[in-house]
Parts: C-alpha cells; sequence; structure tokens
C-alpha cells in the first residue's frame, strides 16, 4: 500500500492547467484577499465570485463533484463560526433558550455567518484548483517568485519528496502493529481473532489506553530514528555528488502571452465586483 | 482503512480562509515571517549546510507521525500535532522550521488551512505552540536536575501546553476578526484541547522514552539553544502573551461572573479584607483594558517570582 493518494495533482488538458504556475498562484491569492474583502451581505458580488469560481472549475476540466469533495475539508469548521449568529447585535428573527441563557437569532448575525460560509466555500475551491492544476514543483517555483525565501522553498521541496516515502513507513509501522496485536473475544468462547485494524483499533484490545499510547509513541519514537538516520544518509549521499550548501535552480521560464491574456481579465473582474459591493450597498 | 488514515486532521485546529477577518491574518503574517526568519537564522548557525536535508526529512517525519493514531475510547482516536515533539528532539529552531513546513504543505496539498490565513496557522502551530511547547519542556527538566522523570513528565506536560495555547490563541484570533465571540470560541476551542492534548502528551512521553532508551545522545539537540531558564521565561512569556490579550477580545465578564449574574447570588459575595488589584483592575492605570492586562502582568510576575524563589532555595538547600 503506498501513499500515492497524498499527490494532489489530478493531470488535465486544459487551459487552467497550461497556466505558468505563478500567475495562479498569485491570481488565487488575489482571489482569497478579495473575498475576504466583499463585505458581508454583498449577495450580488457573492454571486458573481460563485460564477467566477465555477467558470475556472469547468475551464480546469477537473470536476465541480472532485472540487466539492476536496472542499468539503473546510466545512466543519463552519461549526465554529455558527455562535456569532446569536452574538452580533441588530433586528431578533428567533428567540430562543439555550442552557439556561436568553439567545436570540439575529439578522445581522444570520448574514455575518452565512458571508463567512460562502467566503470559506469560495476561497477553498479556488484553492483546490490551484493545487490539483499544478504540480506541487510548479508551485514552489511560484512561491520562491513570491519571494519566500530559498532555503523554505527547498526544505519543503525535501518535504514533498520524502513525504511518501516516510509516509510508507509510518503505514508500514501501523501494519506490523496490527499484525502483532489480537484480542481475546469473550463472546466467541475466547477465541483469539483480529479486528479489522488490529488490536490497537478497538478499545477492547491491548490492555489500557496508556500502553496504547505508550506503543504508539514508540512508534512515533522509531520513526523519528529512522528518519533521522535516513536523513544523515541523504545528507551523505549529496554530499558525494557534490552539494556545497548552496541551493541552485533553474531560472524559471518567461510568462507567455497566454498567462497575461488569462490574468488580466480575471483581475479586472476582481476589481469590477469589488467596487460593486461597495456601491450596491 | 489505511487510505482513510492517509490523510491526517489530528485537531480542529486548521484555520481555513474567510474566517479571521484580513487585519487579523497580516498581523499573523508578520508575526509569523518574523518568527520564522529568526529560525531560519538560528538553524542555519546551528546546522550549516545540514540544514536543508535534515529539516526537509525531519518535516516529513513530522507529517508522517501525525498519521499514527491510537484509540482512546471508541471511535474516538488520539494523534500527534507535534510542536512539543518537534521542539524537544530537534531544538526549537529546527522545530520552528519543520512545524512551519508541515502547516504550509497541509494548507498547500490538502487545503488542510487556508492559503491567506497560513500566517496564522503557521503561528500557531508553528510558532506559539513549539516555543511553548520547549520552554515548559525546558522548565520542568530543569526543575528535575537530570533525573528521567523530568524528561517523560516534562516531555507530557509541554505537549499538553503546546496544545492547549495554540488553541487558545485560535480563539483569540477567531474573536479579533469577529468570527466567534470569545465566550464561546474560547471555552470550545480550550475545552475540546485540554482533552486532545492530553493524547499528545502520553505520545510525545512515549516518543521520548523510546529515544532515550535507544539514542540518549538525540536528547541533546545540536540545534538547543542554552539558557534552560532562559527560554522557560519564553515559554511563559508567549503562554502569557496570548492569554492576556483575550480580554482585549471580549467584553463579556468571566463565566462565573456571568452565572452569577443571571441566577441573582451575585450580591451574596462578600468583599474582600483588602484589595491590592481589585476586579483585576491596576489602579492608576487610565484604560480599563490595559489596566486589566498590566493586572495579569503584576499576577504572573509575582507568581513566577514566588516559583524562581522556591527553585532558588531548593538549589542552595542541595549543594
Amino acid at each position: 500500500m503506498h501513499i500515492h493518494a497524498l499527490d494532489a495533482y489530478r493531470h488535465r488538458a486544459s487551459l487552467v492547467h497550461d497556466l505558468d504556475g505563478r500567475v495562479k498562484l498569485a491570481l488565487a491569492v488575489l482571489f482569497i484577499v478579495s473575498t475576504a474583502l466583499t463585505p458581508d451581505g454583498a449577495w450580488l458580488a457573492y454571486a458573481l465570485l460563485t460564477a467566477l469560481v465555477l467558470g475556472v472549475i469547468v475551464a480546469s476540466r477537473l470536476g465541480v463533484g472532485f472540487v466539492q469533495r476536496r472542499a468539503a475539508v473546510a466545512l466543519p469548521f463552519a461549526l465554529a463560526a455558527v455562535t456569532v449568529v446569536f452574538s452580533v447585535p441588530g433586528r431578533p428573527l428567533l428567540a430562543a433558550r439555550i442552557l439556561g441563557r436568553q439567545l436570540a437569532l439575529t439578522d445581522a448575525g444570520l448574514i455575518r455567518f452565512v458571508s463567512i460560509l460562502l467566503k470559506s466555500w469560495l476561497s477553498v475551491q479556488v484553492a483546490v484548483v490551484l493545487t490539483a492544476s499544478t504540480p506541487f514543483p510548479a508551485l514552489l517555483q511560484a512561491m520562491r517568485s513570491l519571494r519566500v525565501p530559498r532555503v523554505l522553498v527547498t526544505i519543503a521541496g525535501f518535504t514533498y519528496r520524502y513525504l511518501f516515502v516516510i509516509g510508507d513507513e509510518a503505514l508500514r509501522l501501523m501494519r506490523a502493529r496490527a499484525a502483532r496485536s489480537s484480542v481475546l473475544s469473550p463472546s466467541k468462547g475466547g477465541v483469539l481473532r483480529l479486528p479489522k485494524g488490529g488490536a490497537l483499533s478497538s478499545s477492547k484490545g491491548g490492555a489500557n489506553v496508556f500502553w496504547r499510547a505508550r506503543v504508539t509513541g514508540g512508534m512515533v519514537g522509531s520513526l523519528f530514528l529512522r528518519s533521522l538516520e535516513r536523513s544523515e544518509r541523504i545528507y551523505d549521499a549529496m554530499l558525494a555528488r557534490g552539494y556545497d550548501g548552496e541551493v541552485r535552480s533553474l531560472r524559471p521560464p518567461l510568462l507567455r502571452a497566454r498567462d497575461v491574456v488569462v490574468a488580466l481579465p480575471i483581475i479586472l473582474a476582481l476589481a469590477a465586483i469589488q467596487i460593486l459591493a461597495r456601491l450596491s450597498r | 482503512m489505511l487510505l482513510n488514515t492517509v490523510v491526517p486532521s489530528p485537531a480542529p485546529m486548521h484555520i481555513p480562509d474567510g474566517f479571521l477577518s484580513l487585519g487579523v491574518s497580516l498581523v499573523c503574517w508578520t508575526l509569523a515571517v518574523a518568527g520564522v526568519g529568526v529560525a531560519l537564522w538560528r538553524s542555519r548557525e546551528a546546522l550549516g549546510e545540514r540544514q536543508v536535508p535534515l529539516m526537509g526529512v525531519l518535516a516529513a517525519f513530522i507529517f508522517a507521525a501525525q498519521m499514527l493514531n491510537f484509540t482512546v475510547a471508541g471511535g474516538t482516536s488520539g494523534h500527534l500535532i507535534g510542536g512539543a515533539l518537534a521542539a524537544i528532539l530537534l531544538g526549537p529552531w529546527a522545530g520552528i522550521l519543520t512545524m512551519t513546513t508541515v502547516v504550509a504543505i497541509q494548507a498547500l496539498l490538502f487545503q488542510d488551512g487556508g492559503l491567506l490565513v497560513m500566517g496564522a496557522n503557521i503561528l500557531n502551530m508553528g510558532i506559539i505552540s513549539t516555543v511553548v511547547g520547549y520552554g515548559v519542556y525546558r522548565g520542568a527538566t530543569a526543575l528535575a536536575r537530570g533525573q528521567r522523570w523530568g524528561l517523560l513528565v516534562g516531555g507530557c506536560a509541554a505537549a499538553w501546553a503546546s496544545v492547549v495555547i495554540a488553541a487558545v490563541a485560535t480563539a483569540v484570533q477567531l474573536a479579533f476578526s469577529g468570527t466567534s465571540p470569545l465566550g464561546v470560541a474560547l471555552p470550545a476551542m480550550a475545552g475540546v484541547h485540554v482533552l486532545i492534548g492530553v493524547g499528545e502528551g502520553l505520545i510525545t512521553a512515549g516518543a521520548l522514552a523510546f529515544v532515550a532508551a535507544v539514542r540518549r545522545d538525540l536528547l541533546e539537540p545540536a540545534g538547543a539553544a542554552t539558557g534552560g531558564l532562559r527560554w522557560a521565561a519564553a515559554g511563559l512569556a508567549l503562554a502569557l502573551a496570548v492569554t492576556l490579550l483575550a480580554p482585549l477580545a471580549s467584553p463579556h465578564p468571566d463565566g462565573l461572573e456571568r452565572v452569577a449574574e443571571d441566577q441573582g447570588f451575585g450580591e451574596t459575595a462578600q468583599d474582600a479584607p483588602y484589595e491590592i488589584i481589585p476586579d483585576y483592575v491596576l489602579p492608576g492605570v487610565p484604560d480599563e483594558r490595559l489596566a486589566t492586562i498590566a493586572a495579569g502582568l503584576v499576577g504572573t510576575l509575582v507568581v513566577a517570582g514566588v516559583a524562581f524563589a522556591v527553585a532558588r532555595l531548593r538549589r542552595q538547600s542541595a549543594s
């Protein structure tokens, strides 16, 4: 079992995939900033932003369903914002007595909550399209061009490179743990059985939680030592191949006309939406 | 089964885009950039040209370690975030760098955390959790004076504190942004993470016990700063700074006072026989919020002073 699933890139023959990574990153950040600046309750602006995002998703040929599934990762955090419906002062729509406190759901609070949800949903869709249409090395190059220090970008590149290797090691550790633990099942007459996922995946297995935590801690410690020794081997290999501490990279290609032609209208559209949002209030 | 563990989200602390205001995001970015910049500089001093491959691979380790879990009870499982562990095993500066890389990759690859708010996520999980964890660890090991329990208890407490303080910082940021009132965000985040922190503490202690048994020499990491008490003070100061920001974000009375007002027994409380800092407001400071913070600082300095005095007395009596 390998962790190819960790690679977020999905190859398609699309306009969005073809764009320069720097342009895509800059546009994505600009879009997210623009969404953050959009005032609460500017529904027309949100609708236009949604249309823009949907247009980009369609142009990228990634599939609306695919993007929405990935975007769902931001959803649980919405719970954190729910209480804002009660705390923003405004015209009360619904009064309720919850846990002994008198709470009123206000119109301003509801508008604020929905606005936060929309901002979050729009931003995460853009981020999904960005990472699914841009190979990670190109993304790192793009960050270099945004003045992120070269050392950080190189470290991130190394992390990505070895993520899969060390992630596979972690999976092997978990498989080994599962294979070495079993559970005495009282209901089946004391027959030894291996629950799906191993004994430490159920609370019946493995004495108590402290023992389970200690075993897991040992796995973490073991993984650390292996990673450390691996990094030392990697460093020696780099030295043997002439590494002198200086990280060099190829100069990125110049922007093409296509990148500019796609970027300019989007920037103008975002600016127009912001102006519209403020005018329509 | 294995695929489900592949995309880890150990704790609800990665803030997505849209939940922080632009102002709060920018302030957090500034602090994060400053912190990461210092960490880059100091770790290059300590590691030299080994910095890049070492940090890269160890960031991958933290990422993978977050996948290792154990069952706490029923369907819930405990995970590692790794801030304190990274600081203890790698030193504070390298710890900050590795955690920052992990947070950035989680945001970029998995949308676990937004792009605009990445500064805040780096600040919480990359810097605050690492520095607070390291500070508690160095303070505890200094108190234990080299005994083995200092390593395990210190590691456990460091991990717990790192998670809780990072959660408090997250709640404060949410409150300042107007996304979630402090009266709800703080108890919710802190409450959940007080429990999650226990799992983090146990795994961290287990990992430290393993490393101590197999490679004891690694527990004096190359990038470690000297001056354990200074780090303990730094960790304490950062934790304080985060918690003392809270009154700025909320005008509401604290929980017990609120309940007392609601239930009408606020009047039965008796006045204290003496009042040095009445109502947590330092007399003489005009602005009430600043006065609250000043009072908190004075109180904490008194407590810290007493703690240091006790530590000095113990050292004198031992030598």
